[in-house]
């Protein structure tokens, strides 16, 4: 139970993306990428943002690296409102604060070589290493399980996960205390995806970082998080500690995405309840009103329809945006107590939209 | 289907020490593959892509394929259907479809077999259709290849298909163009192009990768009805073991351009044998495991195709090759049924296995 303040606190955070048309660009409309979303995060823990493709959480990790202006909200780190500080205030802020990219491939520059890009952020911010460059750079290659005479050799020498392992190096350079990992395993095979997860674990408990982990993969994200933020269409709409969600999540969305992921176990094929959910997401242009879930959702009434739901505590540590959650699996709900609860998260008998 | 038989029900042992040893292909088998090597001369040295991979697949059954990224899964498939660029590329061994051998068989007549007797759903559905054609009238061609019927009747058929895999308003959406459709969508239009002639094979080559979870949970529920309706034997392939452990009857695991373990999904799920399968299922975070035990990644990385390791290809990441000795890294360890029809690549005897398994393996799965 977190008794401090949090390292980050974000609040109402917003972007809206201006659809402009014509000779004087006109604003004619605009993608709401990300709307009024609050979280925040602990010092030294991991927050892991999940949801489908397209529902905010590349746009919500460029927002806390500032690498975006949010249209609005506010982004406390460390006490400091970072939302609207310009970019010469910015840069101190810049080594605190790091991002992973998704792509081993595309982020490293394949010209230059491990030593130049690993090295880049301290000619970038002028800082000074007490024995040199170099020792720092081989520092931080051994830091993360490459070998110091690797200085020398350029990207393409590398396998996806020794690259993945070189944008690790980089973010970590200027000791950042928060780092935004955007993908940082899902282009790499599943043996070398343990290495970098496990490094990611390692690096974390050594020097005390504090990750933001934005991923699509919900059995990736349960290794890696304490808490866990599910996003659909722009929007928050719950968020909990890892064990809570994946074992009673309250927001028909949740449970939907979790029944989906498949168990590579095959005595559970029968048993699983799967809920399908039907049509397509919708456009983020022109999101529904009120619950943006609600075109898709089996449990929508009028209300859903007409009012957005404020994302409330449902229980301690234990936040759902929803008109009509579902009940809880584990305690307060005897009959359902009897299902089998630990057996994969799945739905609940809501309606006709399940299959055995 | 018991765990006993890969490939068919009929539970035959025989195999030959050879190594692609399989024995002959039983009586139901749709599909027969037999010591395939597809080999890609280049610049820098022959890429081995396939080296050796034997399996069989009976109508009404699904097999998956697994391995990583280049262990030669797509090779396999475009090797099946006749698509690798003529010239390009040296094939041996043998693939039997319906009886046909495959191999070294005119292009004409494999590409005659396109459509009707087997179709193949592409990764990338972008990749396999035309940008400038409706989605529509790309079905209506892909029917009338093989059926002679005017446009208005394949035009029915097209949109009675879109319904089918579940496009909303398939008599409006016939006219779109690929583009106009989500990525999930077009997953299914594709499959709809090729059941447009009820194949009686159909390879999946990573159907749902690109996907997000819940459109991936419609299209394998897709796969799984239409295999039903049409009693279609069934290759999906994928790097992601939860997808093969809801759909296939018989799971191929390949390392380096090779079958290493082949045997019924049960088996390869509750008792793998070989130590390349046992380090992926011990790598994988999943939703089943204690998110507090760490993951137990296999070490290195997989080997260049053009100079692959003599003896066992995974002997460089091992941890058993030390149990063995010399025979790892010299000798190409035969690909054989130590108990009934589980085929597995691997030199440690059968009762050091068992040890590992039970000591080691079994209570961390
Ligand atoms: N620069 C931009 N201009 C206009 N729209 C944008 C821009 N960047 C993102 N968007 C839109 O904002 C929405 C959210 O995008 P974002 O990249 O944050 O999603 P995501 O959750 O990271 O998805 P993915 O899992 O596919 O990476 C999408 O609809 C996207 O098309
Ligand atoms: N036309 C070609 N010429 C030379 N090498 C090739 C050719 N096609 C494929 N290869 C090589 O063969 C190997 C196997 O490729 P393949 O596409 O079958 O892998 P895969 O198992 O499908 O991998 P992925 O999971 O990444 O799709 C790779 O190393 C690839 O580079
Ligand atoms: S608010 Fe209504 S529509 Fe939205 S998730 Fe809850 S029940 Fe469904
Ligand atoms: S043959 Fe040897 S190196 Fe290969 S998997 Fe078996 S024990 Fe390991
Ligand atoms: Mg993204
Ligand atoms: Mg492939």
């Amino acid at each position: 139970m977190p008794t401090t303040d949090p390292l980050l606190k974000v609040t109402g955070l917003t972007k809206h993306f201006p659809i402009r048309k014509g000779l004087l660009q006109r604003q004619v409309g605009a993608v709401q990428a990300v709307d009024d979303v609050t979280f925040s995060v602990q010092s030294g823990q991991t927050l892991s943002l999940v949801g489908e493709s397209g529902c905010g959480k590349t746009t919500t990790g460029r927002m806390v690296t500032r690498l975006l202006e949010p249209t609005s909200g506010s982004i406390l780190f460390d006490g400091r409102e970072l939302s609207h500080l310009s970019v010469g205030q910015l840069r101190p802020l810049r080594r605190e604060i790091q991002m992973i990219f998704q792509d081993p491939y595309s982020s490293l520059n394949p010209r230059h070589t491990v030593g130049t890009i690993v090295g880049a952020p301290f000619e970038i911010q002028g800082v000074k290493t007490p024995q040199g460059t170099k020792r720092a750079v081989q520092d931080l290659l051994e830091l993360v399980g490459l070998n110091p005479e690797h200085y020398n050799r350029y990207p393409h020498e590398f396998s996806g996960g020794q690259r993945q392992r070189i944008g690790i190096a980089r973010s970590l350079a200027l000791k950042p205390r928060l780092i935004v990992a955007d993908e940082p395993v899902s282009a790499l095979d599943v043996s070398i995806q343990a290495q970098v997860i496990n490094l990611l674990e390692d690096l974390q408990e050594e020097l005390g970082l504090t990750y933001i982990v934005i991923a699509h993969d919900l059995s990736v994200v349960r290794q890696m998080s304490d808490r866990v933020a599910v996003m659909y269409l722009g929007n928050l709409v719950e968020i909990a500690d890892g064990h809570d969600l994946y074992t009673d999540s309250r927001h028909p969305y949740t449970r939907a995405l979790l029944s989906a992921v498949p168990i590579p176990d095959t005595s559970r094929r029968e048993k699983r309840e799967r809920i399908r959910l039907e049509g397509d997401v919708p456009s983020p242009i022109d999101p529904p009103p009120g619950c943006r879930f609600h075109t898709r959702c089996w449990k929508a009434t009028d209300v859903c329809r007409t009012q957005v739901p404020p994302l409330v505590e449902i229980a301690p540590r234990h936040e759902v945006a929803c008109h009509h959650p579902e009940d809880s699996l584990v305690a307060a709900a005897p009959a359902q107590a009897a299902a089998p609860v630990e057996d994969a998260p799945s739905g609940t008998a809501a309606s006709g939209t399940m299959t055995a | 289907m018991s765990p006993a038989a890969p490939g068919t029900t009929t539970g035959s042992t025989a195999y030959e020490t050879g190594i692609g040893g399989l024995g002959e292909p039983p009586a139901n088998a749709y599909l027969s593959v037999r010591d395939l090597r597809v080999h890609f001369p280049t610049d820098d040295g022959i890429v081995k892509s396939v080296d050796g991979l034997s399996f069989d697949l009976a109508r009404g059954k699904t097999l998956g394929i697994v391995g990583e990224s280049g262990s030669g899964k797509s090779v396999t498939s475009l090797s099946i259907m006749g698509l690798h660029k003529p010239g390009t590329v040296r094939m041996q061994g043998s693939i039997r479809l319906d009886g046909q051998e495959l191999v070294g068989a005119p292009a004409e007549t494999v590409r005659g077999l396109r459509g009707k007797k087997m179709a193949m759903i592409f990764q990338d559905p972008l990749s396999a259709m035309h940008p400038f054609y409706t989605v529509g009238d790309q079905i209506i061609e892909a029917y009338q290849v093989h059926n002679k019927v005017p446009k208005k009747a394949a035009r029915a058929h097209a949109i009675d298909l879109l319904g089918r895999v579940g496009i909303p308003q398939p008599n409006k959406r016939v006219d779109d163009y690929p583009h106009q459709f989500s990525g999930g969508m077009r997953q299914r239009a594709m499959i709809a192009m090729a059941l447009s002639c009820d194949p009686d094979l159909l390879i999946a080559d990573e159907p749902t990768t690109a996907l997000d979870v819940t459109v991936q949970a419609q299209i394998l529920d897709l796969i799984r009805d239409l295999q039903r309706d049409f009693d279609a034997a069934v290759i999906i392939i994928t790097h992601d073991l939860g997808v093969v452990a809801e759909l296939a009857d018989d799971i191929l695991v390949m390392y380096a351009g090779r079958s290493v373990e082949y045997a019924s999904a049960h088996g390869v799920f509750n008792e793998p044998q070989h130590p390349y399968t046992w380090g992926l299922m011990a790598s994988m975070p999943r939703l089943d495991r204690d998110p507090a035990d760490r993951l137990m990644p296999i070490k290195g990385t997989p080997p260049s195709l053009i100079s692959v390791p003599p003896g066992c290809p995974f002997s460089p990441r091992c941890a058993y090759a030390a149990r063995v000795g010399a025979a790892c890294v010299t000798e190409r360890p035969a690909f054989h049924a130590p108990t009934s029809a589980h085929y597995l690549a691997c030199h440690l005897d059968d009762g050091e296995r068992m040890q590992i398994w039970s000591d080691e393996i079994e209570p961390n799965l």
